[in-house]
């Protein structure tokens, strides 16, 4: 019997002539991947008594999620990270100078097609867009695999979302995404493979590929997937950390489900209070008053997005109702979109440019919500309280979305100015 | 024994324990303080130890954040049963040495808030003293039980590091 994309690299890596879904494997993962919680993985580390990480070359750390440090315990905590660093000999460590931890293990070459990359943060299905095995993992375990080198692995079943047609004018893969997380569930595809094939991701640009693997996470995917091409390959040149090797899947391989897509006729696509898979229609949303927009993370803060925001906002004013806030998802996204003078026109318009980072996202840092408050964010997900405050509500929408709203004042369609 | 508290499907990471505190290093009883705040805002005043939960589908979706796992925990909670679990949530009990006990939806439907129930880990039994029934589960075998034994995959490497 044939096998799937992650079935084939968890078989390899395991050095199994072939995997079945439900099997237990045990692997070496390629990368294992944390951002700032590394201050509390390495208590967890010294207190299994093991003295030095099993291979600091094959540990990242990458401070993004508070940065730079809001408080004396943030500053605390990355300091003791940057120590753990030096002691331990981990040279791929990335300080509050770099970006968002899904997008530099994308630009500094970790993403390599065919690799398996644990992490311990939920959106590790990121990397799935170069054709990599890549799985969210918790704290304890990521202590775990710095001190033995090992975790095990139960081989999912795997999904098959075919998607083809042309991109209508002014939808996204944002929208995409959460078309596929409305119909799927936010349980949908608890513990699954999610392969993404089909002309229509065939012509994604890498970026926009992100942005559906990113969010597989929130159909409860245990991966997110999708085969590395020609256009792989062109990112990876000059990025990529060592070797690799492209796989396809079999095809022969056994899907327990297939789901097919056209989006010639896909609309813009929003994502209401308090759940990712509450989507509807952009003509149910729209006139909503937003008294926020936010416009970044590892979903959507790449240059492609920074780049349709300032097509939209050039030469205009954000209303005077909303704040923008723009953070770039790295310094590398920074620094092109500086270039291309993207920032400047975002900042014409009267967004406030903030640093890369994951910014407010979670809540934990920068931008919080008011009482009552209203953001359309192009983040990931939009639980009650996520933003630090469980009395605000956040809308989910993509970039063009957001840039639109951002100087209507409320919710509007994108393709009105597209 | 303990007492059941109940809860519904889809509840996800940020509600059990809030994103703005997950960056802060926090100790056990200031973590369980902050369980199920905005949930339930009687869960962390009224928990006692050796409490379940027992949850609908998909329980703990969302962020891979370990104090979701950690601060039931820390405030007593000595198993969860749900219909379904999250995967990361999943993993993150067992390696935390929380019981996570997947049940049918026709046996979660059997139990009330406040039921008092026990709970035998090693063979598989829970048992519902309130309304007099014994539901059997598949017990942990092998590595998992192990560690689970171990109170979670840290300790349990401290044991096989001491062992050697």
């Amino acid at each position: 019997m044939g096998m799937t994309l992650t079935e084939k690299i968890l078989a390899k890596k395991a050095g199994k002539e072939d995997v079945q879904p439900g099997e237990i494997v045990t692997v070496e993962p390629t990368w294992v991947m944390s951002h700032d919680n590394s201050a509390a993985i390495l208590l967890k580390f010294k207190k299994t008594g093991v003295k030095n990480v099993w291979n600091p070359n094959k540990i990242v750390i990458i401070l993004d999620h508070t940065v730079p440090a809001p408080t004396a315990e943030y500053a605390n905590n990355h300091k003791s990270i940057r120590n753990f660093v030096k002691e331990q000999g981990i040279e791929n460590f990335w300080d509050i100078n770099t970006g968002i931890c899904h997008q530099v293990m994308a630009e500094k070459g970790y993403d390599l097609p065919s690799s398996v990359i644990v992490g311990a943060d939920s959106h590790t299905t990121t990397p799935g867009a170069f054709g990599a095995f890549a799985a969210g993992i918790g704290r304890s375990e990521v202590a775990a695999i710095w001190a033995t080198g090992k975790i095990w692995l139960r081989v999912p079943q795997s999904y098959e979302i075919v998607v083809n047609g042309k991109m209508p004018k002014g939808v996204f893969a944002k929208d995409l995404a959460l078309q596929i997380i409305g119909d799927m569930t936010a349980s949908g595809a608890v513990y699954k493979a999610v392969e993404f094939k089909g002309e229509t991701i065939k012509n994604m640009s890498i970026a926009s590929r992100m942005v559906l693997t990113n969010m597989s996470a929130e159909m409860g995917a245990k991966n997110g997937i999708i085969e590395a091409d020609e256009k792989t390959v062109s990112y990876l040149k000059n990025r990529a950390r060592g070797a690799y090797e492209i796989m396809h899947p079999d095809k022969d391989a056994e899907y327990e489900k297939r789901t097919e897509y056209d989006v010639s006729d896909l609309v813009p696509k929003i994502a209401f209070p308090h759940t990712v898979d509450n989507v509807y229609d952009i003509d149910k949303a729209e006139g909503i008053e937003i008294n926020q927009v936010f416009l970044g993370t590892c979903t959507n803060g790449r240059v492609e997005d920074l780049e349709i925001a300032a097509r939209i906002l050039k030469g205009e004013r954000v209303n005077p109702n909303v704040r923008m806030l723009v953070f770039p998802a790295s310094w590398d996204v920074w620094r092109e979109a500086d270039e291309k003078r993207i920032l400047h026109t975002l900042a014409e318009a009267g967004a406030v440019i903030m640093n890369p980072g994951c910014g407010p996202c979670l809540g934990a840092h920068e931008g919080v919500l008011a009482d009552g408050d209203k953001c359309l964010s192009t983040a990931n997900r939009n639980f009650k309280g996520r933003m630090g405050n469980p009395n605000a509500e956040i809308y989910l929408g993509s970039p063009a979305t957001a840039a639109v709203t951002a100087l209507k004042g409320y919710i509007s369609d994108p393709r009105e100015v597209l | 024994m303990g007492r059941v508290w109940k809860y519904r499907d889809d509840v996800n990471t940020d509600v059990i324990f809030p994103g703005k505190y997950t960056y802060k290093i926090m100790s056990d009883e200031e973590m369980a303080s902050h369980a199920l705040e905005d949930l339930d805002e009687n869960f962390a005043k009224n928990v006692k130890n050796g409490d379940v939960i027992v949850a609908g589908k998909n329980w703990g979706y969302g962020s891979s954040r370990e104090q979701a796992v950690k601060c039931l925990k820390a405030a007593g909670i000595k198993a969860i049963i749900a219909e379904s679990f999250a995967r990361i949530y999943y993993r993150n009990c067992i390696n935390l040495g929380l019981p996570a006990i997947t049940l049918k939806h026709k046996d979660i439907e059997k139990f009330d808030a406040g039921d008092e129930v026990d709970l035998d880990i090693e063979n598989g039994v829970i048992e519902n003293k309130t309304k007099d029934f014994k539901i059997h589960f598949p017990p942990f075998e092998g590595y998992v039980m192990d560690i689970i034994r171990a109170g979670g995959i840290i300790e349990y490497i401290r044991e096989q590091v001491q062992g050697k």
